[in-house]
């Protein structure tokens, strides 16, 4: 059996975090109503004009920063025509022959990918089936509150050579333009969407294969797995001698599998050609430096900081910088007074615990834990209620004091209080007392263990250890 | 006879009250009523409109709340240019019911300085023709001569300026379509520099071409609407800041040491030697009133025809693709999508149209891109460069012909795509180049109008007024000849 190269490019589309649409005052936040984010321009109403939103440059030319790029400082839009119910004008602007931002890099592991380009374009609208699917409905209907929402499509050169890869490269982009503030990048939402450009090659050949393209991935679980997936099916092509067809597919999640859409014969000819309602986007230098002085602390410098100001671990910088969320997060705590190592210890402990299994949102306020991490540091409560009160805020939200003090969590450092319940414990269990004497050390557990069971758990573990030491010695 | 007065007039008579915009709507109503079973100029009148509209005006003046010297005078508006809650065909089955909720830019800003407005007017179908007979609903006639064509495509806005059912109107000219309709019905006929009046809420055509332009009864009149409707417009990304000035005052500065070019090129083949010589006798005009005539060339005026109708369809088969029975306008219900998109686009446009999204939407695809749009485009840089280098060295005007021929009769080009497209020979250059060009009437050939096209630099309108005015003759008043049953 031939030993096969895979070839992998990648195309990203991430909606950028404007508050309007690329070409109208619409708003463009998710969910609302069907075709009430709408007006005459995005419907493609006759005689209507596009007036570009600014903010959406800067958000693009942010992208290009976090990646490399080289900005364009004379960019133009396109229009893409084809007809389908979703698209308002039966064409779409996007940027073509001059992209706003070309030639970067990222790197993962090890290796550098290279960005051919990023444009900006508007999204579409979507179909409303009446039915499960396009297949089986009878009728669809469409909602354009989507409809000139603003994206860039982000294009790799065909640098990765492994589903491996692929991934960690879609995970680090993710994580850059969350960095960037240039988009949520939820990819369940649809706000980053990532296509497939496969192809295989003998091992050892120069010239690339046929390639496939692959659409409809919806995680990163999913892209991995349908490189894997269309590895073998191709491979299996290749092996009885045969050609794949250049064509597009679409992922499957639940059969495991990809499918034919359509082939190169049936592909569009979109008959691109400059935009006449627009002119050219010009970046000048002023906006420019306005623009770069306005792109958010990206991960390297942020790693540099959390070290040397912050005095964390690389250990521990990596992963909270790893993910950008929690990465903002200690930065509020912090910023709310707490101690940058001990926020540290709790969001890499407990808190990453309790996020498994919905990672992408935090349902605690920064300075929240601020407050939780200084009664426990204080000493108001003990480390093990501190866990508690976490869960508490994570499971019913409500504030930490609160929490304490409805759950009874604070802390006996009173220390006549717990004179008497060591001085109780050490009379109630004279052998354990004997034993420790007779130098069994062991039997200090068993002592203490009976004094924060009487007083509830709540005895501050450090002054008890001590007094009891002093009373057992004395 | 109010319905003769020119906008200047009207203006005067209004100011010292000598009629009040209701009488003077009353008349245009009712001169439209008369006459326009036989022109055909207005696809819908909105008389109940303007009749309140009128009236609303009256009390504004007489409280002495006017809202500007405009208030209280009646216009006519292209069918192409949207009004709100007004009825907007573009000439077409497709948008036969459409009511936009949106005013254009420009009927906005007539609109809030007081016009009325009398009703939309005919053209060819989303302007694309030379003689309005392309219209889905009827042909307009040319008042000199009800047996030929009033030109197009804004031939509905010509016609009834010239008959007298408007004091001015709006149309768009994307090749010619307000300069040589302007030629045939004997009107004052201006294309603004492109940029200068916004483009939104205009039914496009070629958007990098098209431009709104004006039908009136005199230079003087020309100039006061274009103050009114020019300036940068910020729903229009192509509309250009450039200062508007009152072009009215700069009339009589005359052209005295102005250099004005007759492009040699606009006067050879193709073109009717009485208009040739007609024109030249123009350019003599000027000479007695100060100007020095030189002869100049535009080298690639040759190429700008064939350039220009690669351009426009190719824009027009995106700008018309959005005609798709999904969400406004014409649907022809059909089982499936496919079916129902062709159904409804093979039904909703007429045979020009469809000839043009076709030749277009060839221009753009794979494979003819580089050798039929990509060239215009150079053809494009060309021309302009041309133009550029005569103003370059020192002319301020060039005077030209604007249509080979006088209106031509009625079917006698409607089934020759190539002679209709030829007719535009004069006029498509100045939208390739994005200039302003001045349509004076300048006499007449047989009964019938004929125009002299002064072309000038970008934002040169002002120049354009002033060499006009030296040409400027008593206004031509139509016949109505072969009026059937007069």
């Amino acid at each position: 059996m031939a030993r096969y190269e895979t070839v992998i490019g990648l195309e990203f589309h991430a909606e950028l975090k404007t508050k309007s649409k690329l070409f109208c005052p619409c708003p463009t936040e998710f969910g609302g109503e069907p075709n009430t984010h709408v007006c005459p321009v995005c419907l493609g109403l006759p005689g209507v004009l596009p007036v570009l939103n600014k903010h959406a440059v800067e958000l693009a030319v942010k992208a290009g920063l976090a990646l490399n790029c080289d900005i364009q400082r004379v960019s133009k839009f396109d229009r893409k025509n084809y007809f389908y119910p979703d698209l308002p004008k039966a064409y779409q602007v996007t940027q073509f022959a001059l992209p706003i931002c070309r030639d970067g890099y990222v790197n993962i592991s090890g290796k550098q990918i290279r960005i051919n380009r990023i444009h900006l374009e508007e999204d579409a609208g979507k179909l409303i089936h009446s039915g499960e699917s396009i297949l089986d409905s009878g009728f669809s209907m469409p909602d354009y509150n989507r409809a000139a929402v603003p994206l860039i499509e982000i294009v790799t050169e065909p640098d990765i050579r492994s589903a491996q890869e692929a991934r960690e490269l879609a995970e680090r982009l993710k994580s850059l333009l969350e960095y960037a503030g240039v988009s949520d990048v939820r990819m369940e939402q649809g706000s980053l969407r990532c296509d497939v450009n496969i192809s295989l090659r003998p091992e050892g050949q120069t010239e690339f294969g046929i390639r496939a393209e692959i659409k409809n991935l919806n995680s990163f679980r999913a892209i991995e797995r349908a490189i894997e997936y269309e590895e073998k099916r191709q491979a299996a092509i290749l092996d009885e001698g045969g050609r794949v067809i250049q064509e597009t597919r679409t992922w499957d999640d639940g059969k495991g599998i990809t499918l034919s859409m359509r082939s190169k014969e049936n592909a569009h000819d979109y008959r691109y050609f400059p935009e006449p309602d627009l002119v050219p986007t010009v970046i000048d230098d002023i906006w420019m430096n306005e623009i770069r002085q306005s792109l958010p602390e990206m991960p390297e410098a942020r790693k540099h900081r959390l070290m040397t100001e912050c005095g964390l671990s690389e250990y521990d910088t990596n992963r909270i910088v790893e993910t950008p969320m929690l990465a903002f997060f200690f930065d509020e705590v912090i910023e709310a007074g707490a101690d940058a190592k001990l926020t540290a210890n709790w969001i890499l402990g407990d808190i990453s615990r309790l996020l498994t299994g919905n990672e992408d949102k935090l349902p605690i306020k920064a300075s929240d834990l601020a407050v939780l991490i200084e009664q426990v540091k204080s000493g108001a409560i003990n480390h093990s209620s501190g866990k508690l009160v976490l869960e508490e805020m994570f499971m019913h939200g409500g504030c930490p004091l609160e929490i304490i003090k409805t759950r009874g969590f604070a802390q006996i450092s009173d220390a006549s209080a717990l004179q008497e319940a060591v001085l109780k414990v050490v009379e109630a269990n004279p052998e354990p007392v004997a034993d420790y004497k007779a130098g069994k050390k062991k039997a200090m557990g068993f002592l203490l263990g009976q004094i924060m069971k009487a007083t509830g758990g709540q005895a501050n573990p450090q002054m008890v250890r001590e007094m009891l030491e002093k009373a057992l010695d004395a | 006879m109010l319905t003769r007065l020119t906008v200047a007039e009207t203006i005067k008579g209004l100011q010292e009250k000598q009629f009040s915009s209701l009488e003077l709507t009353n008349a245009y109503l009712e001169r439209i009523e008369a006459l326009d079973k036989d022109i055909n100029a207005y696809i819908t009148v909105t008389a109940e409109k303007a009749r309140k509209q009128a009236a609303a005006s009256d009390k504004r003046r007489i409280e002495g709340n006017a809202l500007s010297a405009f208030d209280g005078v009646p216009v006519g508006i292209k069918d192409i240019i949207c009004t709100k809650g007004v009825r907007t065909t573009a000439a077409s089955k497709m948008l036969e019911n459409f009511v936009p909720p949106y005013s254009a830019t420009c009927w906005n800003k007539l609109e809030n300085a007081g016009c009325v407005l009398l009703g939309k007017l005919n053209m060819d179908e989303f302007a694309m023709g030379s003689s309005t007979e392309n219209s889905a609903f009827f042909t307009t006639k040319n008042p000199f001569d009800l047996a030929c064509v009033p030109g197009g495509s804004s031939g509905g806005s010509a016609a009834a300026v010239a008959a007298d059912m408007a004091p001015f109107s709006l149309g768009t000219d994307t090749g010619g379509s307000v300069r040589q309709p302007a030629s045939f019905c004997g009107t004052v006929g201006l294309k603004p520099t492109y940029g200068r009046v916004s483009r939104f809420g205009v039914i496009p055509y070629a958007s990098s071409l098209d431009q709104v332009g004006i039908f009136a009864k005199s230079i003087e009149d020309c100039a006061l609407i274009l103050s009114y409707i020019s300036g940068k417009d910020e729903m229009d990304s192509t509309s250009v800041p450039v200062e508007v000035p009152d072009y009215s005052v700069l009339l009589d500065n005359g052209v005295k040491g102005m250099k004005i070019g007759l492009p040699k090129e606009y006067f050879g083949e193709g073109i009717a030697k009485a208009i040739s010589d007609m024109i030249k006798a123009q350019a003599q005009k000027l000479a007695e009133a100060g100007a020095e005539i030189v002869e100049v060339s535009l080298p690639h005026t040759g190429y700008a025809l064939p350039a220009y109708y690669i351009m426009a369809t190719a824009e027009a088969s995106a700008n018309l693709a959005r005609y798709d029975g999904v969400r406004y306008g014409l649907r022809v219900e059909r089982d499936n999508l496919a079916d129902m998109f062709k159904a409804t686009r093979s039904q909703g446009f007429g045979a020009e149209v469809k000839r043009r999204i076709m030749l277009g939407t060839y221009a753009l695809s794979s494979g003819y891109y580089e050798a039929y749009y990509n060239k215009t485009l150079q053809v494009r840089t060309l021309v302009k460069k041309d133009f550029d280098d005569c103003f370059a060295a020192g002319i301020d005007c060039l005077l030209t012909p604007t249509a080979p021929t006088t209106a031509f009769r009625l079917d006698e080009k409607s089934n020759d795509p190539l002679a209709m497209y030829m007719s535009d020979i004069c006029t498509v250059t100045v939208n390739m180049a994005g200039l302003p060009a001045l349509v004076v009437p300048c006499g007449e050939l047989g009964g019938l109008p004929v125009g002299a096209q002064l072309i000038g630099a970008p934002f040169a309108e002002e120049k354009l007024f002033r060499s006009g005015r030296v040409l400027e003759n008593e206004r031509l008043i139509p016949q109505f000849r072969n009026r059937e049953g007069r």
